[in-house]
C-alpha cells in the first residue's frame, strides 16, 4: 500500500499518467505560469505608494473608464442583439440561415488588426456607413464611439453562442402548456423562456465583457488614441513600454490581470449556476 | 386512417400556433438580427475586399511582390508551424491526464489552462519582455551571449505559443471526459501497449475535435496581433508577421496594400470558418458544436 499515491491519484490500469501530467505541467509552467508570475514580481520592485500613484494617475483612470465603460456597453448591446440573433437562428427558417450561422464566428476567426482597419474604413467620415452618420452629427471613427463599435464587433459571437444551445434544448411542451393555460405569447416569453435563458445570457455577456476589456488590435486603429479621451488601458501599457517605463507598464498590467482573474471567477460561477440549473430539471 | 392523419396534421398546426409568433413579429425579429449582423459582420467582410480591389487587380497584387510582405508571410508560417504542434502535444497530454485519471487539483488545472485566453494580448507580450528584454531578468545574460529573443523570432514564437496554448486542450478535455475510459482500459488489459491504445482506440474517437482544435489554434496563431506586436519591435522585413505588416502598411497610408494583405488573412479566417462548419456537421451537433471556442471561458461546465 502506498497511502500517498492513493491520496494524490486514484489507481488506474491505464498508463501514462506521470508522463502526460508531468509534461503538461512542465510546459504550462514554462510558457504561462512562470512568465506571468514575473509580472507580480516586477511590480513588487515598486513601493506601494509608487504603485498606487501609477495606477491612479488621471490618464490611467480615464483609460479604465473608457475600457470598462465601452466594454460594458458593448456587452449590453450584444446581450440584446445576440439574443435576438440566437432566437432567429434557432426558431426561424429563412434563406441563407446556415451561412449566417457560420459567419457569426467571424470576429473569433478574423485577425484583430484586420477588424481594426476595416471598421475604421467603414465608420470614418467618408466610409460606407460613416458618411451617412456624419450629417447626423455622429462621428464614430477616432472618437470613444469607435472604441464601442470595435468592442461590439469583438464580443458579437459570445452571447449568440451561449444562448443558442439553451434555446435549442428548450422543451417546447412547457411553452405549449403556458399558451394552453391562457398566457399570451409575450407572457410566455417573459415568464417561461427568459428565466431559462438568463444564466446563459449573463455568461455570454460576461465573456464578451472579459474579452473586450483586454482587446487591443481592433481598437487602436479606430480609437484615435487621444490620452484622457480615447485611449484604452492596453494601449497605455503599450505606450509606457515604448517609453521604457517598464515598472509603470507592469503596474497597469497587474491591474488588468487582476480584473481578468475576477472576471474569470465570475464567469465560472455563472457557468456553474447555468449548468446546475440545467441538470436540476 | 386518413382522418387520423388529418387530425395529426391539424394537431401539429395547432401546436405550432401555440409556440409561434405572428408573421410580423417574426419578420421584425429576422430583420433586426440581420440588420445588426449586416452592420457589424457583412459590411466589414465585404469592405476588406472592396478596399483591397479599389484600384484594380494590379495594385491589389503589388504588395505581394514586395519582399517585406514575403518575409512577413514566411514569419507567420514559421510561428504557426512551431506553436501549433507544441500546443498539440500539450493539449493531448493534458487531456489524457485529466480525462483518464482522478487526481487532486484536476478542476484547478482545467480552470488555469484557460488563463491565456483571459489575459490581454498586450500583457501576454509584456511578460516576455520583462523576462527576456534588455532590462529583464535574463536580459543581461542573453546580451552577453549574443542571444536575441525580444525583437526577434524567438520572442514572436513564444508570444504566439502563449496566446494559443489552450485551444487544442479545451476542445479535447470535455470530449475525452465524456467518453470515459472503459474502451482504453479494455484495450490495455487485452495486451495493447499504451501507445497502441492511444493510436487505435482514443485517436479515432477524438479525431474531429482534434482537427477542430488545430484549425482554431492555427487561425489564432497566424492572426495574433497584440502579443506579437509587443515583442516584435516592428522591424520591417525582419520581425513583421502578416498582421503587423498590415499595421505598417496602413500607418504608411498605403491603404490598398494594407487591405490587400488583410484580405489574405480574411481568406484564412473564411477557410477556418468553412472547415469548422464542415467538422461540426461531420461530428454531429453534440461535439463542441456551439462551444465558444475563442472565448476567455474557463474550463468546461461539467
Amino acid at each position: 500500500m502506498r497511502p500517498m499515491a492513493l491520496v494524490l491519484k486514484q489507481p488506474s490500469v491505464l498508463p501514462g499518467f506521470g508522463l502526460t501530467l508531468g509534461f503538461a505541467l512542465f510546459y504550462f509552467s514554462l510558457i504561462v505560469l512562470i512568465p506571468l508570475s514575473g509580472l507580480f514580481i516586477k511590480t513588487s520592485t515598486l513601493t506601494w505608494s509608487q504603485f498606487v500613484h501609477t495606477v491612479t494617475e488621471p490618464r490611467a483612470l480615464a483609460s479604465y473608464r473608457l475600457t470598462f465603460g465601452a466594454s460594458f456597453l458593448g456587452a449590453l448591446i450584444n446581450g440584446f442583439f445576440g439574443s435576438v440573433v440566437a432566437w432567429v437562428l434557432v426558431r426561424y427558417r429563412f434563406p441563407g440561415r446556415s451561412i449566417v450561422d457560420a459567419l457569426v464566428d467571424l470576429p473569433f476567426a478574423l485577425p484583430t488588426a484586420v477588424a481594426g482597419i476595416t471598421l475604421t474604413a467603414i465608420y470614418s467620415s467618408n466610409g460606407w456607413i460613416g458618411q451617412y452618420l456624419e450629417p447626423l452629427g455622429l462621428k464614430i471613427a477616432f472618437t470613444p464611439l469607435g472604441v464601442l463599435v470595435a468592442l461590439t464587433f469583438i464580443g458579437l459571437p459570445f452571447v449568440v453562442r451561449t444562448v443558442q444551445p439553451v434555446l435549442q434544448d428548450l422543451d417546447k411542451e412547457v411553452e405549449e402548456a403556458a399558451t394552453t393555460l391562457g398566457a399570451s405569447r409575450w407572457q410566455t416569453v417573459r415568464a417561461v423562456i427568459m428565466p431559462e435563458l438568463w444564466p446563459a445570457l449573463l455568461t455570454g455577456m460576461a465573456m464578451a465583457f472579459a474579452r473586450s476589456v483586454g482587446e487591443y488590435g481592433s481598437v487602436i486603429f479606430i480609437a484615435g488614441n487621444m490620452p484622457l479621451k480615447s485611449e484604452i488601458t492596453p494601449l497605455l501599457i503599450m505606450t509606457k513600454l515604448e517609453q521604457y517605463d517598464y515598472a509603470g507598464a507592469t503596474a497597469l498590467g497587474v491591474v488588468m490581470l487582476v480584473a481578468s482573474f475576477l472576471l474569470v471567477l465570475m464567469i465560472n460561477l455563472l457557468q456553474w449556476w447555468s449548468s446546475s440549473r440545467h441538470t436540476a430539471r | 386512417m386518413s382522418t387520423e392523419i388529418a387530425t395529426t396534421v391539424k394537431n401539429e398546426e395547432w401546436k405550432a400556433s401555440l409556440t409561434g409568433e405572428s408573421t410580423w413579429v417574426r419578420w421584425t425579429l429576422i430583420a433586426l438580427a440581420l440588420g445588426y449582423l449586416t452592420l457589424f459582420l457583412f459590411v466589414p467582410l465585404a469592405a476588406v475586399f472592396a478596399e483591397a480591389l479599389k484600384n484594380g487587380l494590379e495594385s491589389y497584387f503589388a504588395p505581394f511582390q514586395d519582399p517585406d510582405t514575403l518575409v512577413a508571410i514566411r514569419l507567420t508560417f514559421i510561428a504557426a508551424a512551431l506553436a501549433v504542434p507544441l500546443n498539440l502535444v500539450f493539449g493531448v497530454a493534458a487531456a489524457w491526464a485529466i480525462a483518464k485519471f482522478e487526481f487532486i487539483g484536476k478542476q484547478l488545472l482545467i480552470t488555469i489552462i484557460d488563463i491565456p485566453l483571459a489575459v490581454s494580448p498586450v500583457i501576454s507580450g509584456l511578460i516576455y519582455v520583462l523576462l527576456f528584454g534588455a532590462q529583464g531578468w535574463v536580459g543581461p545574460w542573453l546580451i552577453e551571449h549574443d542571444i536575441k529573443i525580444i525583437f526577434a523570432l524567438p520572442g514572436i514564437v513564444l508570444a504566439t505559443i502563449f496566446v494559443t496554448v489552450p485551444f487544442i486542450a479545451r476542445e479535447l478535455i470535455p470530449l475525452m471526459q465524456s467518453q470515459g475510459r472503459e474502451e482504453e482500459e479494455a484495450a490495455f488489459t487485452l495486451g495493447a501497449s499504451g501507445w497502441q491504445t492511444f493510436i487505435h482506440v482514443t485517436l479515432p474517437n477524438i479525431k474531429w475535435s482534434l482537427l477542430y482544435g488545430i484549425i482554431l489554434c492555427n487561425a489564432r496563431a497566424m492572426g495574433e496581433f497584440g502579443a506579437v506586436s509587443v515583442v516584435s519591435g516592428h522591424i520591417r522585413g525582419l520581425t513583421n508577421t502578416l498582421p503587423l505588416h498590415v499595421e505598417i502598411l496602413y500607418n504608411e497610408y498605403n491603404a490598398v496594400g494594407a487591405f490587400a494583405v488583410a484580405s489574405l488573412l480574411t481568406l484564412l479566417a473564411i477557410v477556418t470558418l468553412i472547415v469548422k462548419t464542415v467538422i461540426e456537421r461531420k461530428s454531429g451537433p453534440a461535439q463542441s458544436a456551439h462551444d465558444p471556442a475563442w472565448s476567455p471561458q474557463p474550463g468546461s461546465p461539467s
